[in-house]
């Protein structure tokens, strides 16, 4: 799709906002206002630059953040208008409701293969009867694997000869690469430039700089050459029903971050009250809400929130009248199962707020503020929430590698996300039975590994150094 | 002591209660019985008389709380909530929607899951206290931080990954064991258990090492074991008479709540590997949307969550003398 064409479709079109989607954009709004407050303030700006001065940190930090640029993309939705019946009908838009990253990736979208094809393959994995013309004018019936439709277009018919694939392959990859430098190179020196000419951080560690320009280098040329060989190949193939594996795993970022985030965040409200109520007021109001929260975790996690997901399934079936298109109707499950997690998650982080609000409600300047007549209210946003964010902060950066993985798990009991949607979760339940098939089909299963692995690790080694800054008990350790 | 394990038992009650009625609002107000016996029906056999049938079958005809026909005390007790919540205490846990004796199910089905866990779990622990006490001892060198490395990478693979890989590896291509299945003979069955147990632990290594090793060198910073180095003790005999059995205590106390839940099986192993325990009964009955099923479970589930935060209080007791329960 050229450029105009791009800025064209995004005009023409009605805009969707789904749920997740508004969830999405509120956190990156969020997150911007956070960032602003930490750069003004002397206390937190050195508090993560402890955070960054760990080389691994500052590598998962930059992954993490592509990540959400692809998971933001994909959550601007649209659904495209269709061709107009008589010129002065009114405009219908189309029942498909894209984002914004399908619309880049529309060449990987609009490549539909007839069923699997391995990574960079000019055939398909399965044999089929091909009819061929022998030379000397019969006709005879081979099975042989034919030739992919989107893959290789530009060999001529027929086998493809291993000098002209290869060095088509060399090609690409060194064009891509090439690319990617040069965009990288760009965008460095515009983002150097607007560093040096604002100097709002002229106090930060230029080695953190530096592994921040290295990692979005590599992934600039990774991209790069996925890039270059996508305009001829599929690079991790294509599943049971032909489509791009690559495509996959991108939109499956988004699922990915939803889930990471939104439960933490939707019941993040809930777990501090009770657990602030709980410590500060002790008493009745600290029995109720203890016998909440036990009652809630007493229940097996995986059998509240299969009990959860299948009622709401039951109700999202008898109203299909609710919903327009069948992804705002994946949308909704997305949110309710986002809101069944953070249910069970919240009394983790109740208990733990309940324990330091029990401790703080002795220090003296909260005894003070009491004495001088302060609302319980009062004390408790102004005194005692500031001072256990660090720990609201930990224990979000922690659980979202957990929700992330599972979902995996929840998607293969059947209790996740939409099967219309995409997602790591439904990518490996797909991909299970087709390690025994012949010839074995792999990619699926290694793309999702592999994008999953990076993202959760990424997440992983992010909250240790979180931890490791953060948290005043961690010092000196590890 | 006997007052305490009473109050506490007692305690349970009110939660259990509780957690029936998340349940049973989860089941029965979200979801009217109708739109259940619709799902179950199928699209093609639902008529008012067919909904009717299954319902009047199941007991789910009946009012939700209370029943103002009748009389007496079967205003309570003739209602969907007592009938099938609140029998689930006396262990009557009605039929599951094939027909079976949900109770019987669940005491056939406790062997093949204990066969799995009891193994992951003994395996599990000793390894991961001796992996974490290897890492404490080569604290500070390359092979600690090569070590916590490790455990997060470990930490970071869906346990999905740990099944489906280690399947394909050793059962299809390598043909060593059996890709799924299970026998009650002991002498036959190991060799369908080795492989399960082995991936289960290996997917449960890295988080527990690396939580161990965190509780053994907080152990290791206070000053008892600075008085028993100081006194002229070998650092092996420091950490093996000292810190390990310091650093005992958080992982007991933290490992006895995960002891009773054992008997609720694994939930992945066992649907992979076709164990026929408890797990791959809740799985089908979730995939079945067998609610009948499913409310047992959670009622089971439950209860065994207690029963292990009253062994954990108990185990304090055993290994820490400080600690008295009144």
């Amino acid at each position: 799709m050229t450029i105009s064409n791009f800025f064209s479709t995004l005009n023409q079109s009605l805009w969707v906002w789904l749920a997740t989607d508004v969830l999405l954009w509120a956190l990156f709004v969020l997150f911007l206002g956070s960032l602003v407050v930490i750069v003004r303030s002397p206390l937190q700006r050195m508090v993560w630059q402890k955070v960054f001065r760990q080389r691994l940190a500052v590598v998962s930090a930059v992954l993490l953040a592509v990540a959400a640029c692809f998971a933001l993309l994909d959550s601007i939705h649209l659904r495209e208008p269709l061709p107009h019946t008589a010129p002065d009908a009114p405009v219908r838009y189309s029942v498909e409701v894209n984002s914004v990253l399908d619309l880049i990736l529309l060449d990987l979208r609009k490549d539909h293969e007839k069923t699997y094809s391995a990574p960079l393959a000019v055939t398909l994995a399965a044999l089929e009867p091909v009819t061929v013309t022998l030379p000397d004018g019969t006709e005879e019936v081979r099975r042989e694997a034919p030739r992919l439709k989107a893959a290789g277009a530009i060999f001529p018919p027929g086998p493809v000869s291993e000098t002209t694939y290869w060095l088509d392959i060399l090609q690409r990859i060194g064009l891509g690469a090439v690319g990617g430098v040069v965009l990288f190179a760009l965008f460095w020196l515009a983002f150097t430039i607007a560093r040096r000419t604002f100097k709002w951080d002229q106090k930060s560690n230029p080695i953190a700089w530096r592994w921040v320009g290295g990692t979005l280098g590599v992934l600039f040329i990774i991209g790069g050459v996925f890039t270059g060989l996508s305009t001829n190949f599929h690079v991790f193939g294509t599943d049971k029903v032909g489509q791009d594996v690559l495509y996959q795993v991108l939109k499956s970022l988004r699922t990915a971050l939803v889930i990471g985030l939104v439960p933490t965040l939707v019941t993040l409200p809930l777990g501090i009250a009770m657990g602030l109520a709980a410590g500060y007021f002790r008493g009745k109001v600290d029995d109720v809400i203890q016998y909440i929260y036990t009652t809630v975790s007493a229940i097996p996690g995986v059998l509240l929130i299969a009990a959860a997901v299948l009622s709401i399934q039951v109700m999202i079936d008898n109203h299909p009248e609710w919903f327009a298109t069948a992804v705002e109707r994946g949308d909704i499950r997305l949110l309710s199962l986002c809101i069944i997690l953070g249910m069970t998650s919240w009394t983790g982080i109740a208990r733990l707020l309940r324990g330091e609000a029990l401790k703080m409600r002795e220090f003296e300047y909260v005894q003070a503020a009491r004495a001088f007549g302060v609302s319980a209210a009062q004390i408790l946003l102004r005194h005692i929430l500031p001072n256990v964010f660090p720990i609201i902060l930990i224990t979000l950066v922690m659980e979202f590698s957990s929700l992330v993985l599972a979902e995996a798990v929840l998607s293969y009991i059947g209790i996740g996300v939409d099967p219309t949607m995409f997602s790591f979760g439904l990518m490996i339940n797909n991909a299970r039975m087709e390690l025994s098939r012949d010839p074995v089909v792999w990619w699926s299963l290694t793309a999702a590994f592999l994008f999953m692995v990076v993202l959760v690790l990424a997440a992983n080694l992010l909250a240790d150094a979180v931890r490791d800054a953060l948290d005043p008990r961690s010092e000196g350790q590890s | 002591m006997f007052a305490y394990i009473l109050r506490r038992v007692l305690y349970a009650v009110p939660i259990l209660i509780g957690v029936n009625l998340i349940t049973f609002a989860l089941f029965f107000m979200v979801n009217s019985p109708d739109d259940m016996a619709r799902m179950q029906l199928g699209v093609k056999r639902v008529t008012p008389e067919a909904i009717e049938q299954w319902k009047a079958e199941r007991g789910y005809d009946k009012p939700l709380f209370v029943n103002e026909t009748a009389s007496g005390i079967a205003q309570v007790t003739d209602t969907v909530f007592y009938s099938k919540s609140l029998t689930l205490f006396s262990g009557e846990f009605g039929r599951s929607e094939d027909g079976r004796e949900i109770g019987q199910e669940i005491r056939e089905r406790m062997g093949p899951s204990l066969a799995i866990a009891v193994p992951t779990f003994v395996v599990g622990l000793g390894l991961t206290v001796s992996l974490a006490l290897f890492l404490v001892l080569f604290r500070g060198t390359w092979l600690d931080r090569t070590g916590v490395v490790l455990c997060v990478g470990l930490m970071s693979i869906s346990s999905l990954f740990f099944i489906i890989g280690g399947q394909f590896l050793f059962a299809r291509v390598l043909q060593l064991v059996p890709i799924s299945g299970y026998s009650s003979n002991p002498l036959v069955a190991w060799h369908f258990l080795i492989l399960p147990v082995a991936v289960a632990v290996v997917a449960g290594i890295g988080g527990s090492t690396r939580w161990y090793r965190t509780l053994f060198l907080e152990e290791i910073g206070k000053d008892y074991v600075r008085t028993a180095r100081a006194k002229g003790l070998s650092d092996a005999a420091v950490l093996f008479r000292h810190v390990l059995r310091n650093g005992l205590i958080p992982i007991l106390t933290g490992v006895v709540v995960v002891i009773p839940s054992l008997f609720m099986g694994s939930l992945l192993i066992e649907s992979f590997f076709g164990i026929p325990g408890l797990g791959s009964y809740t799985i089908d009955a979730i995939a079945a949307q067998d609610f009948a099923v499913v409310r047992a479970m959670v009622f089971l589930g439950s209860v065994l969550y207690l029963l292990g935060l009253i062994l954990t209080d108990l185990s304090y007791t055993l290994v820490d003398p400080r600690i008295r329960l009144k």
